[in-house]
């Protein structure tokens, strides 16, 4: 196998760097979500879920067409950021970082959703009488009981983020640097017939996918063990 | 005193108090049975039901009013529950801490309360290091108690503390929260089923039945009479107030007080430092005459105070002892008739059997 190119290289960069960041915005976001969500007996609560769930079901291309149309310069998002003189969101990096969190979104707030809502009410109680208010529970009770549903979400967020594509393709385009993707990259070389390129990205990306989940399951399990009954 | 009306309505169940009143000092235990609304209350009272509505005061200060609640931190309560309630990320150390370190500064920390004093006085000093998640149950509750001792708290609750523990668990740790109560002064209330927990602990026990508190009383007032629902499973129940003494050379030791003296053979764990004696009603007879010739070691003078008819030709006679204190016997009619026993009547009370509890 050849070395790869500045150009692959680049967009292994970009692809980690949106997977990185969209990991991280989605846990700030999703962690009250899915706390709310484990807890709440609103009647919005459903409704919500529904929501956070749609790119479960929906072709990427949809949202992206959406997104697309909200981004853009005509779009009530992008329109309004070029009226304060800045740049619409379509074909831009943190466009496609918008994208990713709406398209990923439901793959952090389920498995939190459910470690939170194991945590067993009594727990919470008893550190209430111990003087600990709510973010003092959350963040010392539930956060640390949760670690095995935090670790499967960053995992899982950031494989899916990386694995992602139709949303990039409708919403950002193929611009090196600052939109074109691994998976973007492949398909382009695909098109161009360029077969050794995609052959060489593609398994990079599949040995990837791999690695993460075998770490994954082999540190998972290591966390949970002091929690299981003996 | 914890004054307060307070209700709740959960699913199918309604707690519905009633006024109460009870003195904030002691160890108060709610009484009933199972699903009667005890857990539910006490957890009302703790703060722990958001949609409870009523209102609540402990020692004057308020706790609820209508709808508005004391945020449960700021209450200085301890709480104990059923399953201990252990956070399980945290050895006993780091649970011990957690109470510890929300402690505010306001109520001020002497060593006698440190942490390594409050362990060994729980006996945990030796499994400070170890995962919660390893200890017994035993164990466990006593990590829980330490743990909320170590809160500082101005009222503990507890919930079926010692459910799930053997007999003998049970019984040093019925012993270990007897002498804390008593030595740190601070009011309990401790939810059971187990008649012979309120026997052995109780101050005073608040009967609840239907999720309302059906009447609140002293330990000797919930004996005295004899539809007492503490004799609902092995019928009426004495218990009697006094000290060990020191083995004679018949191998006996006395218990009581100067006017009362009963003759114990123990076995060789007994607690020599119990203060009451257990008596079931139907282990003790009566006779109008001090008999010969019997194997029963206590015989004890007693005054008739009262008689009560129990229902299948059975009646339990209330006796006064020598120093006061009250004695029941369960007889059955018949020879109630054939005694031609009457109130104020001096007989001998023979005890076949005592249990020291403790």
């Amino acid at each position: 196998m050849t070395s790869l190119t500045p150009g692959e290289w680049q967009a292994i960069w970009l692809t980690a760097k949106l997977a990185g960041l969209t990991t991280v915005i989605l846990l700030i976001l999703c962690a009250p979500l899915a706390w709310w969500l484990s807890r709440s007996s609103s009647r919005l609560a459903n409704p919500v879920a529904a929501l956070v769930s749609l790119p479960l079901v929906l072709p990427p291309t949809v949202i992206g067409f959406y997104l697309l149309i909200v981004l853009g310069p005509q779009g009530a998002v992008g329109g309004t950021l070029e009226a304060l003189g800045l740049h619409h969101l379509a074909f831009s990096f943190w466009g496609i970082l918008i994208g990713s969190v709406i398209y990923s979104m439901p793959f952090t707030v389920q498995p939190l959703r459910e470690a939170f809502a194991a945590i067993d009410t009594r727990l919470l109680d008893a550190a209430a009488t111990l003087r600990a208010g709510r973010l003092d529970r959350f963040f010392n009770l539930v956060l640390p009981l949760s670690r095995s549903g935090i670790l499967t979400a960053v995992v899982i967020t950031f494989a899916h983020t990386v694995g992602e594509f139709g949303v990039i393709a409708m919403l950002g385009g193929s611009l090196p640097g600052e939109t074109r993707v691994v998976s973007i990259a492949i398909y382009d070389y695909t098109q161009a017939l360029d077969y050794g390129a995609a052959h060489r990205l593609s398994a990079i990306l599949l040995g990837f996918s791999f690695v993460t989940l075998l770490l994954f399951y082999a540190i998972n399990q290591r966390v949970m063990s002091p929690l299981k009954p003996r | 005193m914890i004054e307060g009306h307070l209700t709740l309505t959960k699913g199918n169940f309604e707690l519905q108090s009633g006024a109460f009143c009870l003195p904030a000092q002691g160890i108060s235990m709610l009484f009933g049975r199972s699903g009667c609304g005890k857990s539910t209350l006490l957890r009302t009272m703790a703060g722990l039901e958001p949609d409870a509505r009523g209102h609540l005061r402990f020692k004057g200060q308020r706790w609820q009013d209508a709808a508005w609640q004391l945020p449960v931190p700021q209450r200085d309560i301890g709480f104990v529950f059923q399953d201990a309630a252990l956070f399980p990320h945290l050895s006993v150390r780091g649970n011990l801490a957690f109470a510890a370190r929300r402690v505010p500064s306001g109520r001020a920390d002497d060593a006698t309360d440190s942490m390594a004093v409050t362990a060994s006085r729980m006996g945990v000093a030796d499994l400070l290091d170890q995962s919660v998640t390893t200890l017994s149950g035993g164990q466990r509750q006593r990590v829980a108690i330490a743990r909320a001792l170590l809160a500082k708290p101005r009222l503990l609750c507890m919930d079926e503390p010692l459910s799930a523990l053997d007999w003998h668990a049970k019984a040093e740790l019925l012993a270990l929260i007897d002498t804390l109560a008593r030595e740190t002064g601070i009011p309990v209330l401790y939810i059971t089923h187990a008649p012979q927990e309120v026997e052995r602990l109780a101050d005073r026990v608040i009967f609840m039945q239907d999720g309302r508190i059906e009447r609140i009383e002293t330990l000797h007032e919930a004996l005295s009479r004899p539809d007492s629902p503490l004799f609902a499973e092995e019928g009426p129940v004495s218990v009697l107030q006094g000290q060990l003494g020191t083995p004679g050379g018949d191998g006996l030791r006395h218990f009581g007080n100067p006017q009362l003296r009963l003759r114990l053979s123990l076995p060789d764990d007994a607690n020599l430092s119990a203060t009451r004696l257990r008596v079931l009603a139907r282990d003790v007879s009566l006779a109008t005459a001090l008999p010969q010739g019997l194997s029963i070691l206590n015989q004890l003078p007693a005054t008739i105070e009262a008689m009560h008819d129990r229902g299948r030709e059975r009646v339990t006679v209330v006796c006064q002892l020598a120093d006061g204190q009250t004695l029941l016997a369960e007889i059955t009619r018949y020879s109630c008739n054939t005694l031609a026993l009457q109130n104020g009547q001096r007989v001998f009370a023979l005890v076949k059997s005592v249990a020291l509890m403790g």
